[in-house]
């Protein structure tokens, strides 16, 4: 007997094969032109070949790292943010409801003048990624020290914590399942900031082999990077799903909390 | 003249707002006895959890001096206080293990001591099976019980209690009130009980305080005359119906005023 839990893992993994199936058998029967879309299966094959020869590891890690600083500093900036914000009540009442209009503003907009502005290199990418993830961030952590129970606060006092000690083994701990949210955010709009950035003006990084390969009909590279884009972004959000789902479920999604 | 653990001498709370604020308490002057079981009954929003606010150096009075020991309560929590809340204040990250022995890793003891403070905090309340457990797997009695251990591994000589038992079941309330009763024995600790169940406070403490509606003041000290070695089977002896009585008198015209709207 399967367990529901392996059960719907199976699920999950048909949701993926059975499309995949079917575009295969589309391209292998001719009814998708291979200029339009190669078989998948030759899409895998190309990219084993693509990080075999070392060829595009230079941008592989070039985007990576990019990603990795415009992750990290939205975190910190944003977790730094959101906790001024969260102490200093007039200055949130001003703030709240840009953030809640923050995404409707296309900031890949701005990219033009950060060019002027920091020239043509890794700087204004990583910005982009920067400002699509730190707000996420500065939201989650809102959210998280909103749920912190007084009554955990108090409890902190009794037991002679500083601001600085409760903040560190009370307020932290007790957000750090909502600031997990943010963090996952952050990833997914990094790279989104990062590589869409890459793509549109830059002369280096996955996104610029990207596009590059696109612009020369180059199918047999362009379709093998973005299926690295794509299984990399799934496998780290998956991996920080699991954290998280495992998180929540020792603290028994908030059965414990206290509110 | 028995020992003096805690006085409050003028004190008077008034939250800051519009019109001068609200008056929540006093003026009020009360003793503690070292090592009684006081408990205080009072009206909804009559600023019994404010009094013990004060008293555990959460808030300051707005006049009035509150003294522990015989030293003035400054900002912050008074070395050998230790508050139990109505609320669960477990710390769901944590083992209970390690929420009972959250404010002893500040204090420098050795390994060995955290250990016994541990072993017998759990023993003492029934939670040996469940020391690595989280408090999300425990019941809402468990983890007040978790709380409790937490202020008694840091051996407090004053235990103040803001209705800890006010989210339970009648039955789990008696039986805690046993295990409460116990505990007070075993420590020899002076415990403040803020409760607004006239039977709780009947059977567990030595004294009650009534306290008026907002803002509250003292109405009344009844004395019960339980001997140290009572437990919950008390509430079956015509005494305590003689107790719960004279409190519900006092209580009955400031809870019917409690229920009026305001002007």
């Amino acid at each position: 007997m399967i367990r529901p839990g392996s059960r719907v893992a199976l699920y999950r993994v048909l949701a993926v094969a059975v499309p995949i199936a079917l575009i295969e058998l589309a391209c292998r029967l001719g009814w998708i032109g291979r200029q339009t879309l190669p078989p998948p299966s030759e899409i895998m094959v190309g990219l084993y070949g693509i990080l075999r020869s070392g060829r595009m590891t230079g941008a592989i890690l070039e985007t990576l790292r990019n990603v990795l600083v415009a992750l990290g500093g939205s975190v910190v900036v944003g977790i730094a943010a959101g906790a001024l914000i969260h102490a200093i009540a007039p200055v949130r009442r001003v703030l709240e409801p840009l953030f809640s209009t923050y995404y409707a503003v296309p900031i890949y907009g701005f990219y033009p003048l950060f060019i002027v502005m920091f020239g043509l290199g890794d700087k204004p990418e990583i910005l982009i990624g920067f400002m699509l993830a730190v707000v996420a961030v500065i939201t989650a952590t809102l959210n998280g020290l909103d749920g912190v129970p007084r009554v955990l606060l108090k409890t902190a006092r009794v037991l002679r914590l500083g601001p600085i000690g409760a903040a560190w083994r009370v307020t932290l701990p007790y957000a750090a399942a909502e600031l997990f949210t943010g963090v996952k955010l952050a990833v997914a709009y990094s790279f989104i900031g990062v590589i869409g950035a890459e793509f549109i003006m830059s002369q280096s990084g996955l996104g610029y082999e990207i596009r590059y390969a696109y612009d020369n009909l180059d199918n047999a590279v362009m379709y093998p990077l973005i299926l690295l884009v794509l299984v990399v972004a799934v496998a780290v959000n998956m991996t920080l799903d699991a954290w998280d789902r495992a998180l929540r479920a020792r603290r028994g999604a908030g059965l414990g909390g206290g509110r | 003249m028995p020992d003096i653990e805690v006085r409050l001498s003028g004190v008077t709370r008034v939250y800051p707002g519009r019109g001068g604020g609200t008056h929540a308490l006093g003026p009020l002057d009360l003793d503690l006895h070292k090592g009684e079981f006081f408990a205080v009954v009072g009206p909804s929003g009559c600023g019994k959890s404010t009094l013990l606010e004060m008293i555990a150096g959460l808030a300051p009075p707005t006049e009035g001096a509150v003294e522990f020991e015989g030293r003035p309560i400054g900002a912050g929590v008074p070395d050998g206080v230790g508050v139990v809340f109505q609320e669960n204040a477990c710390f769901p990250w944590l083992t209970v293990a390690d929420n009972i022995t959250f404010g002893l890793t500040r204090q420098s003891l050795p390994k060995a001591e955290v250990e016994r403070r541990l072993a017998r905090a759990l023993q003492l309340m029934g939670l040996e099976e469940f020391a690595k457990a989280h408090p999300a797997q425990l019941s809402g009695g468990m983890r007040q019980r978790v709380c409790i251990a937490r202020t008694l591994v840091m051996e407090p000589r004053l235990i103040l209690l803001d209705e800890p038992f006010g989210a339970l079941d009648q039955q789990t309330r008696l039986l805690m009130g046993d295990e409460l009763l116990r505990l007070w024995r075993a420590t020899g600790a002076t415990v403040l009980l803020i409760t607004h169940a006239l039977d709780e406070a009947a059977m567990l403490a030595d004294r009650v305080a009534v306290m008026s509606r907002r803002p509250g003041r003292i109405l009344d000290v009844i004395e019960t005359g339980w001997g140290p070695d009572r437990d919950s089977r008390i509430v079956s002896d015509p005494a305590f119906g003689v107790v719960t009585g004279k409190l519900w008198s006092l209580l009955r015209e400031q809870s019917l005023g409690a229920l009026q709207p305001a002007p």
